[in-house]
């Protein structure tokens, strides 16, 4: 009880100059029947969201999101927030909801509530192409995390083994970061970046030896003059640390509005829109 | 206030302070070396030198060291030549990179106040040791640099305080020093306060002792003063203004 | 060259403009800074001794930490703060602080420790003898402040709070990771998306060294002005 009251006034003390002085932008949220909805992305993840020379927002979630406003009847405002503030700004308030690529998974649904996830893409690791691991290949296609079995156990351990030693970059708080910690940490050198671009940088100059991210990001990467030094290498990973697909991250008071996105999402989803805007971007078909 | 996780935070942060020591000892050394090299050349009698000098000085001040640190992080990368010179042996490692960077800035700085130091040796002090028939190197070691540095260490003081503080500019770079640990706890735990007082009571302690050391160097290198009581100054009363606060705080002659 | 074209082939346009979010942030975060420095010196050389505690614990602080910590802090806990003040004015919806509005507060927090600092040097040093004289001359304290006061702490504060203008300005560098677009967050989008980082840091620098300079310029002029009265001994 007395904690909590040191925090208030703690709190009270650091925002008191800010009330006394600052300039403020005091929004109030938008009433129960969410016809404005504040919608957050990144603007540093192609194709899901990024920003173009012209300084506008665009991407597969721009053109998803505008379509589920457009069923659900809102006005929808989309901001860009770096990512990782992204969480915690939405639940104090900043906006109502996050579509930034950003996974479902346990560890963020106790802080906040999903949609139903609206894409899912499994991750890989990439290389330079004149790296050592240019044509590790492993025995299954792709892994499912969310219950380990024999041979799943293998391609695990084969990794393990051939990645020893290697320093990988990996997008911090994300994922694909858990997944490193929890199967690979103790064998190679984790890097984690503020932003996939800056990994990017440092991959192509040889810094990190390997990254690992969605292979939404990577495939259209690849195909462009940017990624043409680029391979990806491995299975594809779902599942377990990777969470179960991506969707809407609203905060958990909000129930009907995960609703309202919910039944627009199924719409979405079953007209084919969704998988038309994933090949419009990522060039498969990336819906849940 | 959740002091549970201010005692977790603690023993995860404390592993960071090497790194951070690290980088403010190995900047600072080579940024001294480099400062005394610029204020000679900003000092020479030479048409190009000072003025090469000052341009480094001018762009160091000028710019922020995150846009430093960038540029010759990501910057340097972008280069194939640079990547395959054996540059990029030490390049290519973000430690180094801060390394270079951290010190750059301090030797922009650094080379000021020793130009400052240096120009506040009195002229007769110069002229007895001419007189004395000492030559340029030995009057440069017993008589410039002994006065020079006893000038200028108050606000070098205040410069290791600032190094202190924008090592945590490294975590910006991947590296894991208190800063980007703290950074990394927080959001881990979305509990900025914590985190935050728990990395600031770190970054005071160090500078306390800085402080501290200051005083004391200052107090063995003015031995002559002992016995007079000194005027209460730390590197810390000093600020930013260490350059200008002379200034400021005697007013221009009053006119008569 | 192409890409610092205007445009939207280019970034020229998109540079520029976030050069001006800088100016802006940075402007800010400067009177912000100054309008805390005046209290707190004030506070300071109250005479009343917690005053001057609280003060002393706020330079120091503020001076002694990481300015990208105090941003850190700002940007995650800066809504949960300014809504925990509205709930004790009994204000309980959401309150959201933009990315501009937490950049300039928690820089402005930083430069207002510096500038308190210097108000305070340049408060102590309007010569005594002159408030009394003023006094002597029956002057009102509100009349004393303004006439003898005000003009000759303004003159005195110009050099150092010159520095903390700078300092404030290269600060808001670290504003980028609120993902406010200034130069410095722009440079990065520009590198990430062009793989030039070179280029587009050596824009940043350049930017700021203009900005810099031209504040340099703007000082000097205003410190020959506030001194025209005064006459030197060289």
């Amino acid at each position: 009880m007395k904690d909590s009251n040191m925090k208030k006034m703690l709190l009270a003390a650091i925002a008191a100059v800010t009330l006394a002085v600052g300039p403020l932008a005091v929004g109030q949220a938008s009433a129960d029947d969410w016809n404005k909805v504040r919608i957050a992305t990144e603007g540093a993840y192609a194709p899901w969201n990024f920003t173009d020379s012209s300084g506008k927002l665009v991407g597969f979630e721009l053109d998803l999101a505008r379509d589920l406003c457009a069923r659900m009847g809102a006005e929808c405002e989309i901001v860009a927030q770096a990512w990782d503030g992204i969480i915690p700004a939405l639940n104090a308030g900043k906006y109502d909801a996050i579509m930034a690529g950003m996974s479902i998974t346990d560890k963020r649904k106790k802080v906040i509530s999903f949609s139903n996830a609206y894409a899912a893409t499994p991750a890989r690791f990439v290389v330079l192409k004149n790296s050592d691991h240019a044509d590790f290949t492993s025995k299954l296609e792709s892994l499912n995390l969310e219950e380990i079995d024999g041979d799943e156990q293998a391609v695990l351990d084969q990794m393990a083994a051939a990645f020893k030693g290697e320093t990988i970059g990996v997008q911090v708080a994300t994922t694909h970061e858990n997944f490193l910690r929890e199967f690979m940490g103790d064998t190679v050198e984790i890097r984690t970046y503020d932003t996939q671009e800056n990994l990017d940088l440092d991959l192509q100059a040889g810094r990190v030896g390997m990254a690992l991210a969605s292979m939404s990001y990577w495939k259209p990467l690849l195909e462009t003059e940017k990624g043409k030094d680029f391979t990806a290498i491995g299975a594809g990973m779902t599942g377990g640390p990777f969470g179960g697909g991506v969707g809407v991250g609203i905060r958990q008071a909000d129930a009907a509005l995960v609703e309202k996105f919910n039944k627009a999402i199924a719409e979405a989803t079953a007209d084919g829109t969704v998988s038309k805007l994933a090949i419009q971007w990522f060039g498969f078909d990336a819906s849940y | 206030m959740n002091f549970e996780l201010m005692a977790e935070a603690f023993p995860q942060l404390i592993e960071g302070i090497p790194l951070t020591l690290q980088l403010v000892f190995l900047s600072l050394a080579i940024g001294f070396v480099l400062a005394v090299v610029i204020a000679l050349a900003r000092l020479a009698k030479d048409p190009v030198l000072p003025r090469l000098a000052y341009g480094f000085v001018y762009v160091f001040r000028g710019t922020p060291l995150l846009v430093q640190i960038f540029l010759i992080y990501y910057g340097l990368g972008q280069f194939e030549a640079v990547r395959e010179s054996i540059l990029w042996i030490v390049l290519k490692e973000p430690f180094w990179c801060a390394i270079i960077a951290l010190a750059l800035n301090t030797g922009a700085y650094t080379s000021e106040i020793i130009r400052g130091g240096i120009q506040s040796v009195p002229w007769g002090q110069i002229e007895a040791g001419k007189a004395c028939g000492m030559s340029r190197v030995l009057l440069f070691r017993r008589i410039v640099f002994p006065v020079a540095i006893r000038q200028a260490l108050p606000a070098y003081g205040n410069e290791i305080i600032l190094m202190v503080k924008s090592t945590s500019l490294a975590s910006t770079i991947t590296i894991l020093e208190v800063t980007g640990i703290a950074k990394k706890l927080i959001s881990a735990t979305w509990q900025p306060i914590e985190i935050f007082l728990v990395a600031g009571a770190i970054y005071l302690t160090m500078n306390f002792i800085v402080t501290r050391g200051i005083a004391m160097s200052e107090r063995r290198l003015n031995p002559h003063l002992k016995d007079r009581p000194l005027p209460k100054r730390t590197a810390l009363d000093r600020g930013v203004t260490a350059a200008s606060a002379p200034a400021a705080a005697v007013p221009s002659k009053p006119a008569e | 060259m192409e890409m610092l074209s205007w445009g939207d082939a280019g970034w020229g346009d998109e540079l520029v403009r976030a050069a001006f979010t800088t100016l802006l942030v940075a402007l800010a975060a400067f009177g912000l800074g100054l309008v805390i420095g005046s209290g707190a010196a004030a506070l300071r050389l109250s005479g009343f001794a917690p005053f001057r505690w609280l003060v002393e614990g706020y330079t120091t602080f503020i001076r002694g930490i990481p300015e990208l910590l105090v941003l850190y802090l700002l940007f995650f806990g800066g809504n949960q703060a300014a809504m925990a003040v509205a709930s004790v004015f009994g204000h309980t919806g959401y309150i959201e602080l933009d990315a501009f509005t937490i950049g300039a507060i928690a820089i402005g927090i930083v430069s207002g420790a510096y500038s308190t600092e210097v108000i305070r040097g340049a408060i102590l040093a309007v010569p005594r003898g002159e408030i009394e004289a003023a006094k002597a001359c029956g002057m009102s304290s509100w009349l004393l402040f303004r006439r003898i006061m005000v003009p000759q702490v303004a003159r005195f504060a110009l050099p150092g709070l010159g520095n903390v203008w700078q300092l404030t300005l290269k600060d808001t560098a670290l504003i980028s990771i609120t993902g406010l677009v200034e130069i410095m967050r722009q440079a990065q989008i520009a590198s990430g998306s062009t793989q030039q980082p070179f280029t587009f840091y050596v824009c940043a620098a350049i930017l700021y060294l203009l900005l810099t300079s031209l504040s340099n310029f703007g000082f000097g002029r205003a410190e020959s002005w506030a001194n025209r009265g005064v006459r030197r001994a060289a």
